[in-house]
This record gives structure tokens, sequence and C-alpha cells, in this order.
């Protein structure tokens, strides 16, 4: 693919980038050409649409919320930086720890993870994934086959399941401490090449 | 230590009945002996038996091996009595009959089912023996003693008969004892987690069993040259190949009884577990090119033959691999159509599992790969296909075979062990065997986990490694296949079979005793065998979604990319084809969670009320976060018991608080005293109740409403909306007083079945007698009457008692009258003996749900005071038998539901079965409820919202009034609904 030093030139702040994402060189080298095959129109940057061109999203139920995600603050361009942290999130975790205390959290920390997890809910921003969005979200991942009864009541156990202080909806607090048996760490990474 | 003693007395009534055998019937013990065991696999090897197709596969002749020396005595004796033993042999001796017998001796007729159902017999019976001892059995595993019953045994009848017939058959173990062993592994195995690690289990299995195999051989022919090893060991390069061919092939069964009892994390467990599976193709092909190689002559191998065996290899391994699937898709197609014919759809399953098997054995393919992927494919759908009576006669079928088929397997290992006339010792062959095997396991599997662990998300450390290795388990596979060499052709075969067999031993017994230390020393990781909450199965649904498209973004098609494309092929065509309709309509995972919880919840809501009560917050067993402690053994308890199978509420109970384990005790003794008589009564008189349709139909109702009311109870506590039902509770009590005034009312008015429903026990008492005396009269009519009287005082007690706190509701114990109340309080089902009425409502609430008995005993009870008039109330106390203080606690409101009741009735199902053990019934029970269509919330009005005027007598309108309003409301549903549609 044409990875080698003339590539990470053409990338803004790439060491800065490395140190801060984890990836390796080939990684980015890599995950750029992959940016470039997705912008069009060559312009530097990715806007939804580039996205919603890659066919398998279409058929992800949360694609769009997933899409959503790579855009913070409603931002309608992304340059390859930015796609690049995002993504960056989903790197296993490396088994040593050999953790500094004062050195920042890693971005593909355990938090940051579940963090990237929990925007797909809380479309609000408000910190809560509240009745009405996990509604949303659950008629998205089950489809039609289920009822809007079903729903109801899923929707209802789970708030009622995580929530800890009663307000009827799930904090970021509360949604990581349902999650807190599962090995978020392994089961939200992928293997980059 | 009572295993040893037990071992000894198994051994010595095993013996004496062999010796009684053998002594009693004519014709030489030995033939009697190979009677006894050929049927069950014991090898007289008779030459007649046409090569299995096992043989076939393992490129055995093995025509010759019936003549070999040894044997020929035995099989001159044998054959002969074979044919006589078949019924036209008998016939033909029987053509003149001398004279009319009474009795005939009819000792050949039966003889081989006789003898194969009494081995099955003794090798259970073992198991229970075993099983008595809980210490021996958490430090010994099972393998172990069976091996070690199994050297008694053979040596029992090697010292009583000179003959050492009893052997492994490999015919035996590969077309009868593996199937069921590998068909339960397979089904039940975790596909999830068995794909997420194919690449680990395929490269062990693969490259792992060709490194060992490979570097076993070599390093013993390297032995062999160096000229360490006696001469008289008659083997070649190939010949010692053979042998570690089959020597390295990690054993499925042995693996299995090993690691189900060490629990260590599921990713190590399935790794070694899916490769010892799917190490068979590797092995069978292995074998079978060695086996040709030698009976060649190595000289006479070219190159091309190498060839052919790696392209067989593939054609092994693959075919073996669509066999099952192929099968695997036809059963999930026919189970789609079983719908009129439940009774036999789990025969289905068998069936063509097992078909699977002996295609890819017919074929030379590999079967245990085919009959793996067989379950684990069709799982999915024949599931959903099947009805849920099936699905327990399917699990519970399989793990009985497999389990009986393990023993059988260990068991015989040890018998076989004894035939010394086919092995022969070298200690250099068997000491190097032993190290190598275990020492190029080690290497492998780390050299393996360098590689892959580039690879994998999690890295696999090197406690992992340690236990990989040290669980490469040599088994019942390697014995049957050395069993299978052609003596004349191996001329090493007795040499490799004494290996084998020490091999096999030393592995399964001290490998096995010794892995659980070593897991603990380790700190290995273990399973937490947690069911998954609602949040984990949803977010994790969300996370895989989440994995799928960021790999989409990221452009690499990695393994998420792969099964995301699959489950949309499964979701859109595969389950559309193999799944009826309504199953794949209903089928989605997060809802089955969902209602699995809910069911769960519903149960221990209604189990765990008095702590409800107590507990400032509602607190349900699947959040764990909020629980207090008795609430979380409880859920703990609930959990580990899977979908809840054991409510012993006893058991449960038992973690609590030192003053509940002394009601508890004290419970016991009471329960112990007082449930039998009046079990047998119950059981004399439920037989002629009603069809068990109709029961069904009640129980499927009392159920749904009881989730119905729980489910809305959640919802309002939500949204605090407790004033409704604080204010139905309150009603609810108004109504008793009101009821009692107007006793003399019409029978169908609200206030009459209140009565009826909490005065469940006397009526329910009554109720065969009204049943049998339908036509009789008036005398029985007074039922509700008396109940009506009892239920009242008790009411007024209550008030009277505690006027500042709300009804029935043990808040805290300064409430609560002395010691006997709080005890009630805590323990609800003990309402019979205590008569205070401060624990009331959470003994109320305590047991609906849970058992489905009660809850049948009030709806029946209900609709029973409406169709008959009351009886007067003195005549209703004769009848009774019970003493008065419990009449007067059954007055009580809470009465009706304790679990004292119970033995007033029961579902004629339940009479019938009556000696079977609670737990079967709780967890029939569970099932029952489980197949339960659960809430609909809207379908009924909800039973308590009525309004009532009581608002200012309800003083403190909190949370937890309103939970027991709740409460009351979840016990009250039921009789108000059901009498409401009699009604109609």
């Amino acid at each position: 693919m044409g990875c080698n030093a003339s590539t990470l030139a053409k990338i803004h702040n790439v060491d800065e980038l490395i140190l801060e994402t984890g990836f390796s060189s080939s990684h980015i080298c890599h995950l750029y050409n992959r940016f470039h095959s997705l912008d069009k129109d060559d312009k530097g940057l990715l806007n939804r649409d580039d996205f919603q061109n890659i066919s398998e999203l279409a058929v992800n139920p949360l694609g769009d919320r997933i899409i959503n995600n790579f855009f913070p603050d409603r931002v309608d361009l992304i340059d390859f930086n930015s796609f690049a942290r995002t993504l960056a999130r989903f790197r296993p975790v490396e088994n040593s720890p050999k953790k500094e205390p004062d050195s920042p959290e890693p971005i593909n920390s355990r938090a940051n993870k579940l963090k990237f997890a929990f925007q797909l809910y809380d479309q609000d921003k408000d910190g809560k994934i509240s009745n009405n969005e996990l509604l949303q979200v659950l008629r998205l991942m089950l489809g039609v086959q289920v009822t809007e009864e079903q729903l109801d009541n899923i929707t209802d156990r789970t708030i009622q399941e995580a929530d800890l202080d009663g307000d009827n909806a799930i904090s970021f607090e509360e949604f990581k401490k349902s999650l807190e048996k599962v090995d978020v760490e392994t089961v939200l990474s992928i293997r980059f090449l | 230590m009572h295993s040893p003693v037990l071992l000894q007395i198994v051994v010595l009534v095993t013996s004496t009945s062999f010796a009684l055998w053998t002594a009693d019937f004519p014709g030489s013990d030995a033939s009697v002996i190979s009677q006894i065991l050929e049927p069950v696999g014991i090898a007289v090897e008779s030459s007649q038996s046409s090569a299995p197709p096992l043989h076939r596969q393992y490129g055995v002749d093995t025509g010759n091996i019936a003549s070999a020396a040894a044997r020929a005595p035995v099989n001159d004796i044998t054959d002969p009595i074979v044919s006589s033993r078949s019924p036209p042999g008998d016939q033909h001796r029987e053509t003149e009959p001398v004279s009319f017998e009474i009795v005939k001796w009819n000792w050949e007729h039966a003889q081989r089912p006789f003898l194969i159902a009494v081995w099955i017999m003794v090798a259970s019976l073992a198991k229970i023996l075993f099983h008595l001892s809980s210490k021996v059995t958490t430090v010994v595993p099972e393998s172990c003693l069976l091996i070690l019953l199994g050297l008694g045994l053979g040596g029992i009848v090697l010292a009583a008969t000179n003959r050492t017939e009893y052997q492994l058959h490999p015919k035996m173990f590969f077309l009868f004892l593996l199937p069921p062993i590998v068909l339960d592994s397979g089904y039940f195995m975790p596909s999830r987690l068995f794909f997420d690690n194919i690449g680990a289990i395929l490269m062990y299995a693969v490259v792992g069993t060709l490194w060992n195999s490979s570097a076993t051989g070599l390093a013993l022919w390297g032995i062999k040259q160096a000229g360490l090893m006696d001469k008289k060991v008659d083997a070649g390069l190939m010949d010692f190949l053979l042998f570690g061919s089959l020597i390295s092939a990690v054993d499925p069964v042995a693996v299995l009884a090993v690691f189900e009892k060490v629990h260590v994390n599921e990713t190590l467990f399935i790794i070694v577990f899916g490769e010892s599976l799917l190490n068979d193709a590797v092995t069978v092909v292995l074998y079978k090119v060695f086996n040709t190689f030698v009976e060649m002559g190595s000289d006479k191998v070219r190159a091309v033959d190498y060839v052919k065996g790696v392209a067989s290899f593939f054609v092994v391994s693959l075919g073996g691999t669509v066999v099952g699937l192929v099968f695997a898709f036809i059963l999930a197609l026919t189970t789609r159509f079983t719908k009129r014919v439940r009774i036999i759809e789990p025969l289905f399953v068998f069936l063509l599992v097992y078909l699977s098997y002996l295609t890819a054995e017919i074929a030379s393919l590999s079967s245990i790969l085919a009959m793996t992927f067989c379950g684990l494919c069709c799982k999915k759908y024949v599931e959903a296909n099947i009805s849920q009576k099936s699905r327990t006669t399917v699990k519970y079928t399989m793990k009985t075979m497999a389990s009986i088929a393990e023993t059988i397997i260990f068991m015989f290992l040890g018998i076989s062990a004894v035939d010394t006339s086919m092995w022969t010792w070298d200690s250099a062959l068997v000491l190097f065997t032993l190290v190598f095997v275990f020492v190029f396991r080690a290497v492998g599997v780390i050299l393996q986990t360098w590689v892959l662990n580039h690879f994998r998300l999690c890295p696999l450390d090197w406690i992992d490694q340690v236990m990989m290795s040290y669980g490469g388990l040599r088994g019942a596979v390697a014995f049957a296949l050395v069993i299978l060499l052609d003596k004349s052709k191996v001329k090493a075969k007795d040499y490799f079979v004494a290996t084998t067999i020490t091999v096999v031993f030393f592995t399964v017994m001290f490998q096995g005793l010794t892995i659980k230390p070593l897991v603990k020393w380790l700190k290995v990781k273990r399973s937490n065998q947690q069911k998954p909450t609602l949040n984990e199965e949803l977010h994790e649904r969300a996370f895989d979604h989440i994995l799928a498209a960021v790999e989409d973004i990221a452009g690499h098609h990695g393994y998420h990319h792969w099964r995301d494309k699959w489950e949309h092929f499964d979701k859109k065509y595969l389950s559309q084809l193999l799944m009826r309709k309504s199953a794949y309509r209903i089928k989605d995972e997060i809802w089955d969670v969902c209602q699995k919880l809910n069911i769960r919840d519903a149960m221990s809501f209604v189990d765990q009320g008095g702590h409800v009560l107590s507990s400032a917050k509602l607190s349900l067993p699947s959040l764990p976060s909020r629980t207090s402690f008795s609430e979380t053994s409880f859920t703990n308890l609930l959990r580990e018991n899977g979908s809840g199978v054991c409510l012993d509420l006893q058991v449960i109970d038992t973690v609590r608080s030192i003053k509940d384990k002394e009601d508890t005790v004290m419970h016991h003794v009471l329960a112990g005293n007082l449930y039998k008589p009046r079990k047998r009564y119950q059981a004399n008189y439920s037989r002629h109740f009603i069809s068990a349709d109709e029961q069904e139909w009640q129980d499927r109702e009392v159920i749904q409403r009881n989730m119905r009311c729980r489910l809305e109870s959640f919802r309002s506590t939500k949204h605090s909306v407790y004033q409704s039902k604080g204010k139905s509770r309150h009603k609810k009590s108004q109504k008793k007083h009101r009821s009692s005034d107007v006793n003399g009312e019409v029978p169908n008015g609200k206030p009459k079945r209140n009565i009826s429903w909490q005065d469940t026990v006397p009526v329910v008492m009554t109720m065969e007698s009204e049943e049998e005396e339908e036509e009789n009269s008036g005398a029985e009519k007074e039922d509700d009457e008396g109940i009506t009287f009892v239920a009242r005082a008790a009411d007024e007690v209550l008030l009277e008692g505690k006027p500042s706190s709300t009804l029935g509701v043990c808040q805290s114990p300064f409430l609560l009258p002395p010691s006997p109340t709080c005890a009630e309080k805590e323990l609800p089902w003990k309402g019979d003996q205590g008569d205070l009425p401060a624990c009331v409502s959470s003994e109320t609430t305590k047991i609906v749900p849970i058992d489905l008995q009660q809850a049948w005993n009030q709806s029946i009870s209900s609709l029973e005071s409406l169709s008959s008039p009351p009886v007067s109330e003195t005549q209703q106390l004769q009848r009774r038998t019970v003493p008065p203080t419990r009449l007067e606690e059954r007055g009580a409101p809470g009465a009706l539901a304790r679990p004292p009741l119970d033995p007033f009735f029961q579902f004629p199902e339940r009479a019938l079965a009556a000696g079977r053990s609670s737990e079967e019934d709780s967890a029939e029970c569970i099932q029952q409820q489980e197949l339960r269509p659960l809430m609909s919330p809207d379908k009924q009005p909800r039973p308590g919202s009525s309004t009532g005027s009581a608002g200012a007598r309800w003083p403190v309108q909190f949370n937890r009034a309103a939970q027991i309003s709740l409460l009351k409301n979840v016990v009250t549903a039921s009789p108000y609904k059901g009498s409401g549609q009699t009604d109609l």
C-alpha cells in the first residue's frame, strides 16, 4: 500500500498522533490510505456522506449513530487526526502494566471505550441515557420482530437494572457499573493491521 | 475416606455375583465369562466380525487379529454359544419338548441386553457411591476413581477365572460409547466462544497435533537408535511415527472429565476442549497414513504417498465438517415440521446427529468433526423449533447418555489394563514416552502460543500456557486406536499397548489429580458463572455492532466483519428457512434474556417479600448493584442455579443472619413434623381433581398475573405512583372488614371473593369433599363464613397491635411482636406455627410465585368459594383436622400463601409423582414458568388499582408502603381476576 515515510510526512503532527493514539507508524499509514480511499473527492477531510458510502455500514443498525460518534461537537468534517483518534479507542489494551501515575489516560482505556458506546445511546449529550434514548437504540437493534410492548418492557427493565440513583436514567457511572463484569478491554477492541 | 471402603464393597459384590454366575450356569466358566464380556464391548475378538467401518477408517485390517494365538481357543468356545444363543437356535433345540415345563430358564434369550444393563448398572452405582463422599470427589476426579474401580473389577475377574476377557473394544468404543460424549459436547458447546477462539483452537488442533506426533515419534525412534530401548522392541521409524500419532492426540473424554470439575475460565477451557475435539481429523489421518505405510513397508513408500496423505487430511477434515453441516441443515429443517409430532422431536435430534457420525464413519471421514459441527450448528435452530419439553428431554437424555458412556469408558479402561496378555512392558519405552509426551506438549504449546499471541486480541499468558500443556490428557481414543493395530504388521504392538495404557493412566490419574491444586496454586482465572444481566446483554450486542462498524470504517475485514456478515445472512435466509415462523418471531436474544430475568425476578421478588419490606428499597435479584447482603446471596444462588432451578427457600435462607438461621432450624423442625401427614392427606384427595390441561392453563394464568402485577409495580415504583396502590391495599383491608360484616351477602359480591381468597386453606381442605359430594347439600356451604370470621379476627388483631404501622408490614424489628413473629417475618413459610398477624403480608407475598401449587390453590379456592355457598363455621371447624391455632392463622390474610398449605392440595400430576424429590419439582416448576409467555400488562386491569377511600388511614405514604401494597396486589390479584372471570 505504499506505506512509507513520504506518506507519513503528509500527515499533520504525525509524531504527536502516534504518541497519542498508540498506533504504530504502519498502522497510521494503513489508516491514512483508508482515509483517502473514503475521501471521495480528495478534500482531505471526511464528511458524513463519505462514511455513509461504506456499503456495509448501511446495513449496520447502529451505523448512523456510530458515524455520528466520529463527528464530535456537531462538526461536519473531520480530518485524519480526528479520524485516527476515534479509531484508536478500539486498539487493544496493552498488557504491560507500566503505568506511570502522572501519565494521561490512554485513549484506548476502558473508560474511553465505554464512553464511545455510551455516546451511542446518549443522543442529547446530557450525560444520561434516558428511557426514550434507550428505547430508540433498542428499536434500532431489535428490528421488527419484537413488539412495542416488549420493547417497553426491555427498556424499563434495563434502566431499572442499571439505575442506581433512582432518576430513571442511566448515567455514565451507572453505565460503567452495569458493565463492570464485562471484559470491556477485550470486547471493545479490534485488531488493526 | 469412605470411598476405598465403598470401592471394596462394590468390587466384592460384583465379584460375588460373577462367581455365582459362573457357578450357576452350565458350560465352562470361560464361555460364560466370554459371553458376559462380549456384549459390553469386551473383546472376545471374533474373527467373523466383518471389519467395521472404523477399522476401515483407521486402515487396519482386523481380520487377522483374531487369529492371534492367544485368542484362538476363546473363539472356539465362544462361537457355538453365540450361535446357540440366537432365537432360531433356541427354537431348534426345543422342537421336541419332552414335557411341558412350568418355568424355563432362558438365560441365553436375554443374555446380551441383560448383561449390558448390568454393566451400566454397576457403572452407575459406582457413580453414586463415589458421590456419597463429597470429600473424595472434590479431590479425586471421577475418572480416576472409575479407572481404579475398573482395575479392581478386572483383577477380580482375572483372579476368579484366570482369564482376562474384559476389554474396551474399539468397535464398541467408536460406534457406541464415543458418540454420546461428542454429541453432548458439540451440542452444548458455547458457539460464540468457540468461534471467537476458532483460530487458536485450529492452530493447536492441527499444528499442535502434527508437531506432537511427529516429535514424539521421531524422538522415540532416536532413543531406539541410540540403543536405550530393549532390543525386542521391534519397530522402525514408521512404527514409532504411528505410535506417536496415536499417543499424541489430546482426548476429549479425558479432558472433559477433568476440566469440567476444575472451572477454569471459559477461554482456556474452550481452547483445550476444542482442540481435543478438532484434533480428531489430524489423528485419524496420521494414524491411517502411518498405518498404511507400516503395512506397505517403509521402503516402498513413495513421495506420491506423502502427497496423498496431505490431501487426505483436507478431505477427511473438511469432508467431516461438511457432513456435519449437511446433517445439521437437515435436522434443523426437520424439526421445523414436527409441530404435530412433538413427542418424537427429541428423537430426531439424536438420530440425525448420530447418523452424521455414522455417515462420516462410513465414508472414513472424521466422524468426531462431523458430529461436533452438526451439534454445534443445528442447536440454534433446533432449540427454536422444538418445544420446551422436548428441549428439556434432549438436554437430559444427552447428559445422561454422555455421562454413562464416560463412566463405562473409564471403567473399562481400568478393566482392560488388567489383561496382561496383550502388553509387554519396556521401561525405557514407557518412561521416554511419558517424558516426550509431556515435554513436547509443553514445547508445542509455548511455541504456538508465541505465534498466536501476535494475532490474538487478548494474549494467552504463561499461566494459560501451563494449564494448556498440563491439560493435554490422553484417553480412551488412544487406547482404542492402539488396540486396533495389527499385530502381524506392527511387531511391537504389545509394547505400544502397555505404553499407551501407562500414558493414559498417568495423564488421567496423575495430572487429573494434580490439576486442581495446580489451578489453585497458579491462581488461574476461574470462570464466573454469572448469568448475564440485561444491561450486559444489551450493551454487548451494541458492542458487536460498533466493532463491525469500526472494522468497516477502518477498512479492515476482520473477524467482526465476517461475523456481522454471517449474522445478516443467517437472519435473512437461514433462520427464515430453518425456523418456524412463530419461533423466528420471538427468538430475539435480548428479549429472551429479558424474559428470563423477568421470570426470575418475579419469583424471587415475591420470594423475598419480607426482605423487600424490611429493606428501604425495592430490590431485584438481577440488580446486583443495589443489593443488600441477603439479597445478594439470594441472587447468586439463583444465578448459580441457572434458570433458578433451585428455589429451595430453606437453602437460600440459611445465608441470612444468625437469627434467621435459628429460625430456619426451627422451621425445619416444624416443617419436618407437620408436612407429612398433610401431604398424604392431600395426595389422597387430589387424584380426582381437575384435568391436567386446565391445570396448566391455570398455572400459566397465575404466573402471568403475578408477572403482570410485578411489572406494573416496578413501573409504578419508578414513577412514584404509590398512591393508588397504597389505597388499594388499604381498601383491601377495608374490604375484609366489610366482608366480615356482610357475611350473609350474595356470594358473588366482591367482598365475598376477598374472603374466599384470604381463606384459602379451609376451602382447599374441603375442596375434595365438595367435589365428591357436590350434590349433597348445604352443610358444606358454609365454608366461606368460617373463613371470613377467621380472617377478620386476624385482621383486627393486626390493627390493634400496630396502629401506627401499616397493615401487616414488618418494617423493623421493634414493631414486631416477640420472637415468633420476627421469625415469621423472615421465614414466612413458617406461618403455620406462628399466629402473629404482623407477618401476614410478607408471608402472603412470599410464596405465591414460587409454588405454583399454592397459586393454584388460591385461584381454585377463589373459584370454589364463588360456586359453593358457605358452610357454617362450626361445621367447618369440625371438618378441619388441623389444630385451632393454625386455623386462626390461616384466617390471617397471609396464611393463604404459606407453603404448609401446599400439602392440602396437589395437582394431579404432582400427586402421582409425590415420590419425586423436591428439587425436581422446583425445577419443573420453573420450567413451566419459563414456558409462559410473559406479561402483557395491558390485558388485565390492574387488580389493586381500584380506588379506595382509605388514603387517610394510610399514614406513611412512602416507598415501602407502596411496595407492600404492591406485594399485596401480587397476591390478591389472582383471586380477583379468577373470580372475575367466573363471574363473567
